[in-house]
């Protein structure tokens, strides 16, 4: 069966964002820029499923700017078979990403979509569960462990859960959406020769009008800010001091 | 117009963080709030949401399919419920997380995470880049589902007159899931989203059974326990452990940071903690940055002192 694997292209995790002095937003001019570290979960999970003889093909999607091609070229080095680009010059919104992966759903067929959790940028966490309320498919989020029985026209996914205060099992329906967790696997690094087969493999580009989404945004940010500064304290020089200053000084103990 | 806030429950009672969101609703106007369950212990929720301040009526849906909490026939009740309400709200619990934005793609609306503030009807603050940067955003959608970040918002507290209960009916869905089975930690200690106190341990415990020092100071305290990612990739305790961003957000009246150096990453999840210790034998670890009480020192001699120092109070 196809496997469709959304990937976004976001600001590196390892880099700390700069907020913009006039309030507008948060600024990646020259910043380097990686596939979402969730999304690098749901490639290395649907290229397993495929190790596994559960999947046929896997094909990635990244919805934006033009590099948005690297992101894709990183999913076909890690295993991926062929991408396709949705290019568009704003960031749409989940609401939006969910209408355009609908439908590249309905025009790719896959029984089985699988993708990050949420995006280290805009935290919403809310792109997967969109894409199935927009289908009308089952959901399994915040996946640790998948296991998925196919059959001719339907099957089940088993997935283990990462919730409040432990873990749960569901079972769901194919065709599924299935969002991940960072404990369900340790993504692969790219071999050279496999980046270098990666170049060959197709990559379609698409735009909006292709897909023939309203993709105007509902929300409108009004002003992007820092966090207020957490001043450090005072050191203390010993366990005496620290617990004598949290009952008198503090007053939390 | 009234709101409508989904209610997490457990064992008949209420979370801690669905009180915190109803905190939040009632900034936006009257409240309603919803319990969906099935069995004996769905009555007993339904009881304790009765007599949440701010509560004015509860929607009780008793159904087999809400026996446990599926995306797929919570998102539906609650789009067949939303007609009436301007507003739909929940704790950024995991169910919400799963269910709310389901709801949202059903109504046609884009929504909106883990809010810390609520600015006017249509405009919120969150945070995006797991807390490095605020963002006010404005809603132009005829309905907001909004997931209310608890740490932000303080627990709205019971109140002796009973609001009034009203049955709702679940619609028929086609059942695309099916609960199979939950580990959850059992622990006599508080929930780590809502103590009062944290005592979280780092990769500086070196081992899990190290974390067994961390027991009697938590005792003591009355406290949670919780770690950073670094301690749980490492294998020293459960996920559910975890603070910081890709764990549970914390602002507990006290959190100690115990062997752990203070990566964003976890800053992100507790630095909204009315008192900050750290302890630490790295005098330049980040964590002394935001720490209000820093001690230098090789946790392996601090901790039994610090349990001893506890007892004399």
């Amino acid at each position: 069966m196809k496997l469709l694997v959304p990937v976004k292209r976001v600001l590196d995790y390892n880099v700390k964002p700069r907020v913009r002095a006039d309030g507008t937003g948060v600024d990646l001019a020259g910043s380097k820029m990686s596939m979402n570290p969730f999304d690098e979960i749901a490639v290395e999970e649907a290229v397993r499923l495929r190790e596994r003889g559960v999947a046929t093909e896997i094909v990635v999607v990244s919805i934006g700017v033009q590099q948005c091609q690297e992101t894709l070229r990183t999913a076909l080095a890690m295993g991926a078979d062929r991408a396709i680009l949705v290019l568009t010059e704003a960031a749409p919104e989940p609401l939006a990403v969910a209408k355009l992966l609908r439908a590249l759903v309905l025009r790719e067929g896959p029984r089985l979509v699988v993708l990050g959790k949420q995006a280290i940028d805009d935290d919403m966490n809310a792109t997967g569960q969109m894409l199935a309320g927009l289908l009308g498919w089952a959901q399994a989020t915040f996946a640790s462990r998948v296991e998925v029985a196919a059959e001719a026209d339907g099957g089940t996914a088993t997935v283990t859960r990462e919730v409040d205060g432990g873990l749960e099992t569901i079972a769901v329906a194919l065709p599924a959406i299935v969002t991940v967790d960072l404990r369900l696997n340790e993504p692969r690094y790219a071999s050279l020769p496999n980046i270098m087969k990666a170049r060959k493999k197709p990559m379609e580009t698409l735009s909006l009008g292709d897909l023939g989404v309203d993709v105007t945004p509902r929300l409108t940010t009004l002003r992007v800010s820092e966090p207020p500064v957490r001043k450090g304290g005072v050191t203390v020089g010993s366990v005496a001091e620290l617990v004598s200053k949290l009952r008198s000084e503090a007053r939390v103990i | 117009m009234t709101v409508l806030v989904l209610l997490d429950h457990a064992d008949g009672q209420i979370s801690p963080a669905s009180r915190s969101a109803v905190t939040a609703a009632v900034q936006l106007g009257p409240v309603h709030a919803l319990v969906a369950g099935a069995g004996p212990a769905l009555d007993a929720a339904v009881q304790a949401a009765a007599r949440i301040a701010g509560i004015e009526a509860v929607l009780r849906a008793e159904a087999a399919v809400h026996a446990a909490p599926l995306a797929e026939p919570l998102a539906a009740l609650l789009a067949s419920l939303a007609g009436e309400y301007d507003h739909l709200l929940a704790g950024a619990t995991a169910t919400a997380k799963n269910v709310m934005p389901r709801l949202a793609a059903l109504l046609d609306v884009q929504p909106i995470s883990e809010i810390v503030a609520v600015v006017d009807a249509e405009t919120f603050v969150r945070p995006i880049y797991a807390g490095n940067a605020l963002a006010t955003v404005r809603s132009s959608d005829a309905k907001r589902v909004i997931t209310v970040r608890a740490a932000n918002f303080d627990p709205a507290a019971d109140v002796a007159t009973a609001a009034a209960i009203r049955d709702v009916a679940t619609p028929d869905v086609a059942p695309l899931s099916r609960f199979v089975s939950a580990e959850l930690s059992r622990s006599e200690r508080p929930e780590l989203a809502s103590a009062r106190v944290v005592v979280s341990g780092g990769r500086g415990m070196q081992n899990g059974e190290n974390f067994r020092l961390l027991d009697p100071i938590a005792d003591q305290l009355g406290a949670a326990i919780g770690a950073s990612r670094a301690a749980v990739d490492a294998g020293y305790v459960p996920n559910d452990y975890q603070v910081g961003q890709t764990g549970k957000i914390v602002a507990p009246d006290l959190y100690v940071a115990v062997g752990i150096s203070g990566a964003i990453q976890h800053l992100a999840g507790m630095k909204d903690s009315k008192i900050i210790v750290a302890i630490n034998k790295d005098a330049e670890a980040p964590i002394f940055q935001v720490a209000d009480y820093g001690l230098v020192a090789d946790l392996f001699s601090a901790l039994p002192e610090l349990e001893r120092e506890l007892k004399t109070g």
